[in-house]
């Protein structure tokens, strides 16, 4: 046990004083159930808005929309989990790479990524991966300039909080997060906003009905 | 039925000493629309410049002067935003450090019925209307104090709004601070003077001939640079403008 | 009957000391000069803080309740802090149990020596860096430059900064105070130092820029084995550090490396995970003007086969638990590190995020610094004075710290260690003129020194130049000429007969 430890622990009584904690404010979850065609409708529009390109389509059309999404963007190497669905690839023309522990340099030689997602919330358009499954570790969905995301109708939430209540179980066994919002951007430069930087630089968002 | 008790002016020791004429036309003001006012001789300063600059030992006696001065009005009116700020939001603090239980109880007590000028008008007389007559364009600078600490809104504007004849422009960037901030005006007079520098050419823009405000020590620092720019723009208090009739013109 | 806190009270707990690049700095108003003489910079605050002071306001507007949930953040950071020790004690835990390495630093000193053992523990002779406050605040890049390790920061702005050897002068955008054309020569002239060059014909499109940093950068992220990162949030009921950001210079360094090692200030923990639920919305839409940035990485310990599998946390005090002591003056460790504050102060926009001499620029470093520094040097007694007042930071602060009222307290401070010594000049004058306030026949005779200065100017409207030291206002403002009658004489004329009683003038009998 460290001293340092215990000096840092003992500063704090001493700083504390009698003066009790005031019992904090809590927001009461939205009482009414938003209506999910609006909340679905927000979420588009939420996405587009921070420059993502969002299509909605049916389970039977996913399969072509990914393909054709990769190959408008003439990507020729396409990464995906292990885990993916083997049925939203089947129709895409360029190599189908797996991840399976490819280096970072490998990582690099793939055009597009092809996953699933956690959870999408409407209210910010952010769409949250918690990196198990179809989603993939972290680094295959960073790494190639494209991400393909596929989110499903059932996935998507309304507001943050409870985005964020859903997601206590996939932190709970210790998964990272990483939410998403467009694609990457900065606005360190005159506070004027530029498109991709170091994540990829296009966020494809495939929305699937009735799933 | 007897006449409503009087309201006590606090003049606030600024107004009573540079700007007269600002408690002399909330006098004229109020009692034109029937008030009765009271000036409490024995009154002073509200502490506040002590209190901004850090001295605050020096303002405690202020605090209870108040207290022993207004202590027995049911509303004490101020035009000013700033001095009004301070006694509703620094003298309870003030209180606090004399470790005197009973002042802060006092202080408790009187804060409610301490008013800026356009709270009294707008709230407790209920008038926006007060009959007034200005034939100028004017535009109106909401000081920080009335704007933010006192949280007076547009209660001003609905009171110029109504003055007949007056031609009411906005001010660009209206709610960013003139600079003038007590002590700040010569502790740090660069950047004072920069902040007003910007307010200027903002009233500039609008063409205006008055600058209108609650509070006599930011006008004093817009109207000090405007006079040195000789930009020919005059700056006068809230109460002024309210208290101009056609029978009586500013 | 319970008083509320008014005064901030000395402790003996330990602060923070200047860091070799803040020691000497003098008082504000003289940084100040520097800031307002360059007039390139004051082009680019002001264009810069007002771009980011629409958008904010467009997206707060946006929430239904902005005020609920200032309310929710503040009083989940006071609980906090009023239970810091239990929550403190609860991270490490679970930290621990997912597998992190946590450390405790008592100060910058111990903090850097951790960090830098760390890093020479796996061999690397670099790190890459996430934007982090926290490790400004210790100086860490300069404790690994002298152990021999190069630090690269990131993050564009930082980037831009540090190829500049310049500071940082603001919280969210440290190269605020530079503009496109500046940013293009930096890159030009520095990054093949360091690394890949600028390409040929780099216009300063910010397009073009930011695609410059991005191929700069990239092979440094690919090759990286080990980086540091600071934290936004620290969650005490999972042991989850929380990073937002914007360009995923965050989430390459926060993945790809072996080895992460965070550096946290012990104030940066939410009691639990559904907490970050009030912050996710109070952050973005405060700092950048954001509904949501457009990446945040949470990581709870080690995940394997995912991201780094060596990870430490390093909780650091530095002058925080002296803060902490202090009933009125710990509300700023409520701090987010959003910067609304000072992209809206007036003051910051005008002299700019070096004049505040610390690595906490603008309104909250003007009550950050001196809490956590103390008010013993020129610069930290300055920097409570440094604010008009004006109050527009505590409107847009997300967490309801009331930076006028702590300032005030601060200046109280300031004043309060001078009492007893040799009294100052503007201690005297204070001291007088509380004495004519103290009677109101004093003020009355002090008034008639006034209006009889009014005779002497014979009518004029204003006064012009004065000698000093009243012309720190008279330079460039004329003064109002006092009047011939003040308020009570006029009163005494009008509303007041021969017996002495009050005799309203005008009103309704």
């Amino acid at each position: 046990m460290s001293s340092a430890r215990d000096e840092i622990l003992q500063r704090i009584r001493t700083a504390h004083t009698a003066a009790g904690a005031p019992e904090p404010i809590r927001r009461s979850a939205p009482a009414t159930e938003r209506d999910r065609a609006e909340v679905l409708d927000v979420f588009v529009r939420m996405t587009e808005d921070y420059r993502a390109v969002v299509e909605r389509c049916t389970q039977e059309e996913l399969p072509g929309h990914i393909a054709r999404t990769v190959e408008t963007a003439k990507a020729a190497r396409i990464g995906i989990p292990p885990d993916l669905d083997e049925r939203w690839t089947a129709e895409i023309a360029g190599t189908v790479v797996v991840d399976d522990g490819l280096s970072t340099a490998e990582l690099d030689t793939i055009d597009a990524v092809v996953t699933g997602a956690t959870v999408g919330i409407a209210d910010t358009g952010t769409i949250v991966l918690d990196h198990s499954g179809n989603q993939g570790r972290r680094a295959l969905s960073l790494v190639p300039d494209m991400h393909v995301c596929v989110v499903l109708e059932s996935q998507v939430v309304a507001d943050v909080p409870t985005a964020v209540r859903g997601l206590r179980p996939s932190v709970d066994a210790h998964r990272a997060l990483t939410w998403i919002s467009g694609p990457s951007a900065t606005s360190d430069i005159e506070l004027s906003r530029v498109e991709g930087v170091h994540g990829p630089r296009t966020l494809h968002v495939i929305l699937v009905a009735g799933a | 039925m007897s006449s409503p008790p009087p309201v006590a002016l606090f003049a606030t020791c600024f107004n009573d000493t540079m700007f007269p004429g600002t408690p002399i036309a909330t006098t004229r003001l109020l009692e034109r629309l029937g008030v009765q006012v009271d000036f409490p001789a024995a009154q002073t300063c509200c502490g506040q410049i002590f209190t901004n600059t850090g001295y605050a030992d020096e303002a405690v006696p202020l605090v209870r002067a108040f207290i022993d001065v207004f202590g027995s009005y049911d509303h004490i009116v101020a035009p000013s935003g700033s001095c009004t700020g301070s006694v509703r939001e620094q003298h309870l603090t003030l209180a606090q450090r004399s470790g005197d239980p009973g002042l802060v109880r006092e202080v408790e007590a009187i804060t409610p019925r301490v008013h800026e000028l356009s709270e009294y008008l707008v709230d407790v007389l209920g008038v926006t209307d007060v009959g007034a007559y200005f034939p100028h364009r004017v535009t109106y600078h909401p000081t920080c104090h009335s704007l933010r600490m006192l949280h007076v809104g547009d209660r001003p504007l609905r009171l110029l709004r109504a003055v007949h004849s007056i031609d009411l422009v906005d001010l660009p960037e209206a709610e960013e601070c003139c600079g003038f901030g007590g002590t700040f005006a010569m502790k740090n007079a660069d950047v004072s003077v920069a902040m007003g520098s910007d307010k200027a050419r903002h009233i500039r823009d609008t063409e205006a001939e008055v600058v209108v405000a609650g509070d006599n020590s930011c006008l004093a620092h817009i109207g000090g640079l405007l006079e040195r720019q000789r930009a020919g723009v005059r700056t006068m208090h809230l109460a002024e403008v309210l208290a101009s009739t056609q029978e009586e013109p500013a | 009957m319970k008083v509320a806190p008014q005064d901030l009270h000395q402790n003996d707990l330990p602060l923070a000391a200047t860091s070799s690049t803040f020691i000497g700095m003098p008082k504000f108003p003289t940084m100040a000069r520097a800031g307002l003489d360059n007039t390139v910079q004051r082009r680019n605050l002001q264009h810069a803080t007002h771009t980011i002071r629409a958008k904010r306001a467009a997206v707060v507007h946006e929430v239904s309740d902005w005020e609920a949930l200032r309310l929710d953040g503040a009083a989940t950071k006071d609980q906090a802090l009023d239970h810091l020790a239990d929550y403190l004690v609860q991270l490490e835990d679970n930290l621990t149990a997912a597998g992190a390495t946590v450390h405790w630093a008592r100060n910058a000193d111990e903090a850097c020596r951790i960090a830098v053992d760390l890093v020479q523990a796996t061999g690397a002779s670099e790190v890459v860096k996430v934007k982090s406050m926290a490790t400004q605040e210790i100086e860490l890049n300069e404790a690994l430059e002298a152990a021999g390790v190069s630090a690269w920061e990131t993050d564009l702005a930082e980037l831009i900064v540090q190829l500049g050897h310049d500071r940082p002068s603001h919280i969210l955008v440290p190269a605020i105070h530079r503009n496109r054309s500046e940013v293009r020569e930096i890159f030009l002239d520095e990054m093949s130092r360091v690394g890949r060059a600028a390409p040929e014909g780099l216009t300063d499109e910010p397009a073009d820029l930011a695609e410059a940093a991005r191929a700069h950068l990239r092979e440094k992220f690919l090759r990286a084995k080990v980086a540091i990162s600071g934290t936004n949030f620290a969650i005490a009921d999972t042991g989850t550090l929380v990073v937002l950001e914007s360009e995923g210079n965050g989430r390459m360094c926060l993945t790809l490396p072996e080895t992460l090692i965070s550096v946290v200030g012990i104030e940066k923990v939410l009691p639990t995970w559904d907490d970050l639920g009030t912050f996710m919305q109070l952050l973005p839409r405060s700092s950048t003007g954001e509904r949501m940035n457009p990446y945040t990485s949470t990581w709870t310990g080690v995940t394997p086969g995912d991201g780094p599998q060596d990870v430490h946390v390093i909780l650091l005090d530095n002058g925080r638990t002296h803060v902490l002591a202090d009933d009125l003056g710990r509300q700023a460790l409520r701090c987010i590190r959003c910067s609304a504050c000072l992209n809206v102060c007036p003051v910051y926009e005008r002299a700019g995020g070096h004049a505040y001499g610390s690595v906490y620029p603008g309104p909250i470093g003007a009550v950050l610094t001196p809490q956590l520094r103390g008010t013993s040097t020129p610069i930290d007694k300055s920097l409570p004075f440094a604010s008009s007042l004006c109050g527009a930071c505590f409107e847009v602060c997300p967490v309801r710290i009331d930076i006028p009222k702590l300032l005030v307290a601060l200046r109280t401070q300031v004043v309060d260690e001078k009492r007893g010594g040799l009294p100052t000049g503007e201690a005297a004058a204070m001291k007088a003129a509380s004495w004519v306030f103290g009677d109101h026949k004093r003020l009355v005779a002090a008034q008639q020194g006034v209006t009889a200065s009014a005779r002497l100017l014979k009518g004029r409207p204003t006064i012009g130049r004065l000698p000093w030291p009243a012309s720190a206002w008279s330079d460039a403002r004329d003064s109002p000429a006092p009047p011939r009658e003040t308020f009570r004489q006029w009163w005494s004329r009008t509303h007041i007969d021969d017996s002495g009683a009050s005799s309203a003038e005008g009103s309704p009998s």
